[in-house]
């Protein structure tokens, strides 16, 4: 695969570390490219070019819904089964100091000193997706390490922070009794984008009435709504109407995924077997269906976008032109001789000559 | 534009004792200077730390020690985080210590511990000026 720049003797250094397996190097790397220091890009250049490897678990939902508790109970059931595990947990960078404090790892001790397990939190830095701005990227280093789960936090959403579905093969939606009814359910956002559907803390009351009213959501969602069946017990009329009327098409589809609503209780472990077997389930289905090279292929395509965004904006910036075109264009815009199109227009034109 | 280096620091409570109020203290002030604190609550051991000291590539490691154990606490971590070839990283922290205690710390390559009473403005100036010495250096 071709060089995209001469990686400078530093990155070199730190490439050849990386490679031999040295948890201080995968942390630096981390720390090169959360910070885009020089070097960065061929960094990950490199380091992706075996291309995605590891199964990317994603874990989103609103503030205190035990997230980092149920990352941390999963980690364990993988490292049980002898699975290596990296994590990256995000919390939020204050929009006023700057500063972060970054507490999933609290949650995380029990899994601390495994030398199996790699923890790193990342705070957004401005980001508003829900994850920080260079964490899909980050993920990417662990996969490169040789991670084969890598599981993903979000920090705590409300209902828009979706950037996770581009970073995660699977979404795991955790929800807590008090989360709300079934018309939050029906809403747009966090709701349509779960692969399987978590309500923690189930020991609370309330939990089956939410776990009920989440099935009949999907349900409508499904347009399966004929009967208060879940879909995955016993019979589900819908779907037996829906296979019926494509058994003659030539596609043999499959089924679409029938969205799991589970329980667990991350402190007592209970629930969290379930929910891993769900994960695994569903990595079956989407390679199945053909939807695992789908989402990489889109992740690749935004990724891409998302570079040249970047890269762009730095070339953009950087211009000396575009810096004087900039500060005469704001004079004449106060003059009244010019507005921030025509300073803008005359900005593009410069950079495209 | 890469923008100014953000200073990640890991805030520690190392050991039995259950006094975090001043952990706490510290780590919120830390944030509100504008740095990355990790925090990872109560109970921690000296290998804990130091994983996570090397998991985060912090710059920075801040203890809590209010058991008197500081004697032994401070060399471990110490000499565990140049184990890992983490040796460029700052060991600082606080709590009751006796001055002959720190001084005997100091000499063993601990940065600057702090005292009951220290305002964290002092905690925040040391930190920074630290960083910035070494990345100008």
């Amino acid at each position: 695969m071709s060089r995209i720049e001469t990686l400078d003797a530093r990155t070199v250094e730190l490439l050849a570390r990386f490679r031999t397996g040295a948890v201080p190097a995968l942390a630096r790397a981390i720390s090169v490219v959360e910070g885009q220091r020089p070097g960065f890009q061929a960094l990950l250049h490199e380091v992706m070019a075996s291309g995605p490897q590891a199964r990317r678990i994603g874990f989103t939902g609103p503030p205190g819904a035990g997230k980092s508790s149920l990352v941390a109970a999963a980690a364990t059931t993988y490292r049980v089964r002898d699975e290596h595990v990296g994590v990256v947990a995000v919390d939020p960078t204050s929009p006023y100091s700057g500063g972060a404090l970054l507490g999933d790892r609290i949650r995380m001790n029990d899994v601390a000193t495994d030398p199996g397990i790699f923890i790193r939190s990342m705070a957004t830095r401005g980001s508003l997706g829900g994850l920080a701005t260079t964490t899909k990227e980050v993920v990417d280093l662990m996969d490169g390490f040789g991670f084969a789960r890598i599981l993903i936090e979000t920090v705590g959403v409300g209902q828009t922070e979706l950037e996770i579905t581009a970073a995660a093969d699977t979404v795991v939606v955790v929800l807590v009794p008090e989360s709300g009814d079934a018309i939050q359910a029906m809403k747009a956002g966090l709701m349509e984008i779960a692969d399987v559907f978590v309500v923690n803390k189930a020991d609370r009351p309330g939990s089956a009435r939410l776990v009920k009213e989440l099935r009949q959501a999907l349900h409508l969602r499904a347009g399966s709504a004929l009967k208060d069946i879940p879909a995955h017990h016993g019979v589900d009329l819908g779907r037996a109407l829906k296979r019926e009327r494509t058994t003659d098409s030539a596609a043999q589809e499959v089924e679409d995924w029938p969205v799991p609503v589970l329980t667990t209780n991350a402190l007592t472990n209970e629930g969290v077997d379930d929910l891993v077997d769900a994960v695994e389930r569903h990595r079956s289905w989407l390679v199945e269906s053909g939807q695992l090279e789908e989402r990489r292929r889109d992740r690749a395509e935004g990724r891409v976008r998302d570079v040249v965004n970047r890269e762009l904006q730095r070339i953009t910036w950087s211009s000396d032109e575009v810096r004087r075109l900039l500060g005469e264009g704001v004079l004449g815009i106060a003059g009244g001789e010019e507005t921030p199109y025509s300073v803008a227009r005359r900005i593009t034109d410069a950079l495209l000559r | 534009m890469s923008e100014e280096r953000k200073i990640r620091i890991l805030v520690a409570k190392p050991g039995l004792d259950g006094h975090d109020r001043g952990a706490k203290v510290i780590a919120s002030a830390f944030r509100d200077a504008g740095l990355e604190v990790i925090y990872t609550g109560l109970h921690q051991t000296p290998e804990m730390i130091v994983s996570a000291a090397v998991q985060e590539d912090v710059d920075v490691v801040a203890m809590s020690v209010l058991s008197g154990a500081h004697m032994t606490l401070f060399p471990r971590v110490k000499k565990l985080l140049d184990e890992a070839g983490a040796d460029h990283v700052l060991l600082t922290g606080g709590g009751i210590i006796p001055e002959d205690d720190v001084a005997a710390l100091e000499a063993q390559g601990v940065g600057r511990l702090f005292g009951p009473g220290t305002p964290t403005s002092a905690a925040i100036e040391y930190v920074k000026e630290w960083f910035s010495a070494q990345n100008t250096a």
